[in-house]
């Protein structure tokens, strides 16, 4: 980072012992949290990429000796690794899939229609927040075993909605409240019926943001634990299958779970990362 | 624009009403009634056996002291990152980046993450061990040390729940206009009271929002509890889902659901009555 050419102009303008401590100290500081943050997600990758002998080794470097990529090929050779992984993604497809379906049409309609209810609605959806949404998994049990929902991927995939869809469609409205209605308007002129002017005017726009509304249906569903552990027996997602095999596993299993569960978040993060602030922005107005 | 078509709006939120009436308000029902009613009638029943249980005081107990040392932290470190951040011109983005990595990562990768710090050989012992402060491997995540798991709990679910904290009050500071500080400025206040002053009463609808977010799922911890310390350490949704899976008893389960939805209703509403926003007032 630009530390130095920042002091260097801070410097021309102040006093320059007070500025360049006062810099060292906010640096020292961004440094420190940053490390915070970064050092444990390296030591449980050190811990998933040590294997079984890595874990006995004392006293710990935290450097990285004696790592390999086998430790965590085993692991994912494990009987129902695979599985369970698949499960996530498609349990966390369904739920991208549904919260955009249902939440994009909810969100569209709270930006461009003033209509009796509206504020109804907003309220439903924002009393969705004040609850602890997973724990509706319990009841949900007796429905779904005779729903033939129960032990599936879909019914995995459904209450994972429930979580995604109040936010999904609170940052669409913000997302279409940022497509103006002008272009929306001049599509009509030019002959569009509303349906071909919000595919071929408003979504292309609003496109982007629906995207990172998807990636954080999708983080939401693929870290949700409770639910998915009540609700699965053997199709189990990865979050469930970690949490009932966890007191029997060896210690490196335990890290490279981890370190599973970590990787595509993080990555998922990193794609959306300049449209946290902005839905943030929104939803939490 | 509406005038000739007024049913669309309608036609638009039905799907969404119809999927939370039916995955929301129907299950909240259903709860509601599998915790007070015993074969059918009406009864406290499922509720007297959850109270009269072994391990509901130290749930109870447990659950609040983490939402009562958890959530006051967490907002102080998004503060300060959030105050930090806004001094930085280049390299703002990467930093931002770093700490929002938290946000993706589950509490279960969470709890696994600090398990392999602070097992028996791990980081937080071998650090201690070279510094000459232990001797031998202490452990500190065994029900003989329930201070020292309760601590590992609380800094696990700092680690991973500041992330959502500190978007949510960047997103608020992002809205301060600059106007109100260089006033603040040239006035003569001093950082500090421009701090409590101006940024804070300005961002209090950020503030708010982050408060119940992390309040409500400060209520709801569990797996990061399971990770770390097992069965040894109980917390109010250990308990219902212990007593779901293992006891395959439904009802008292829901009791511990209703629990902890009036827990967070209640704190819901504390925080909209005691911060309350007044629309006027915001920039």
């Amino acid at each position: 980072m630009s530390t130095e050419t920042m002091s260097a102009t801070e410097t021309a303008s102040r006093p320059a012992s007070f500025a360049s401590s006062r810099r060292w100290l906010l640096w020292s500081g961004i440094a420190a949290l940053c490390a915070w943050v970064l050092v444990p997600i390296y030591l449980v990758a050190l811990g998933a990429l040590g294997g079984r002998q890595g874990v006995y080794i004392w006293p710990k470097t935290g450097l990285p000796t004696g790592i390999s990529l086998e430790p965590f090929i085993l692991f994912l050779k494990t009987e129902g690794v695979v599985q369970s992984f698949l499960n996530s993604l498609g349990a966390a497809g369904i739920t991208v899939a549904l919260s955009i379906l249902l939440g994009a049409p909810a969100g569209y309609a709270l930006a461009r229609y003033d209509f009796r209810g509206k504020d109804s609605y907003r309220l439903l959806v924002l009393l969705t927040r004040a609850f602890p949404l997973a724990i509706l998994a319990l009841p949900l049990t007796v429905s779904f075993i005779r729903l033939g929902l129960y032990d599936t991927i879909i019914g995995v995939g459904l209450i994972h909605t429930v979580l995604a869809l109040p936010f999904a469609a609170l940052v669409t409205q913000g997302i279409f409240l940022g497509v103006p209605k002008e272009l929306e308007e001049a599509a009509w002129v030019f002959g569009c019926t509303r349906v071909q002017a919000f595919f071929k005017v408003v979504a292309p726009l609003a496109l982007p943001g629906i995207v990172a509304t998807a990636v954080f249906a999708f983080v939401i569903s693929w870290n949700e634990v409770f639910a998915a552990s009540v609700l699965t027996v053997r199709n189990r997602t990865l979050t469930a299958y970690l949490l009932t095999v966890l007191s029997e596993s060896p210690m490196h299993y335990r890290f490279a779970g981890g370190l599973m569960l970590i990787l595509p978040s993080v990555v998922f993060i990193f794609a959306v990362r300049r449209y946290l602030f902005a839905i943030w922005g929104i939803s939490s107005k | 624009m509406t005038q000739n078509r007024p049913w669309i709006p309608y036609l638009l939120i039905l799907p969404s009403v119809a999927f939370l009436a039916l995955l929301f308000v129907v299950p909240l029902v259903q709860t509601i009634w599998l915790a007070l009613s015993d074969n059918g009638a009406p009864s406290l029943a499922n509720a007297e056996r959850m109270v009269t249980d072994i391990n509901f005081t130290r749930s109870v107990r447990n659950t609040f002291l983490l939402t009562i040392v958890v959530v006051p932290v967490q907002i102080a470190i998004a503060l300060a990152m959030g105050t930090m951040v806004a001094k930085v011109g280049r390299g703002r983005e990467t930093i931002l980046w770093i700490w929002t990595i938290p946000l993706g990562i589950s509490d279960l990768a969470a709890g696994l993450v600090w398990l392999s710090i602070l097992q028996n050989t791990g980081y937080f012992n071998s650090l201690l061990f070279s510094l000459g402060v232990i001797g031998r491997q202490a452990s500190w995540l065994s029900y003989q040390t329930p201070v020292a798991l309760f601590i590992a709990i609380a800094v696990a679910e700092i680690w991973r729940g500041t992330a959502i904290v500190m978007v949510i009050i960047v997103a608020g500071l992002n809205q301060v206009p600059k106007e109100f500080k260089e006033a603040a400025e040239i006035f003569g206040a001093g950082p500090w009271t421009r701090f409590w002053r101006i940024t804070l009463p300005l961002i209090r609808p950020a503030l708010q929002s982050a408060l119940i977010l992390r309040t409500v799922l400060a209520f709801e911890v569990f797996a990061v509890v399971y990770a770390l310390g097992g069965r040894n350490f109980p917390v109010l949704v250990g308990e219902a889902y212990n007593w779901q899976n293992q006891n395959q008893n439904y009802s008292v389960a829901a009791v511990y659901a209703v629990l902890i939805m009036i827990i967070s209703l209640a704190a819901t509403l504390i925080y909209l009555k005691a911060l309350k926003v007044d629309p006027e007032r915001l920039p």
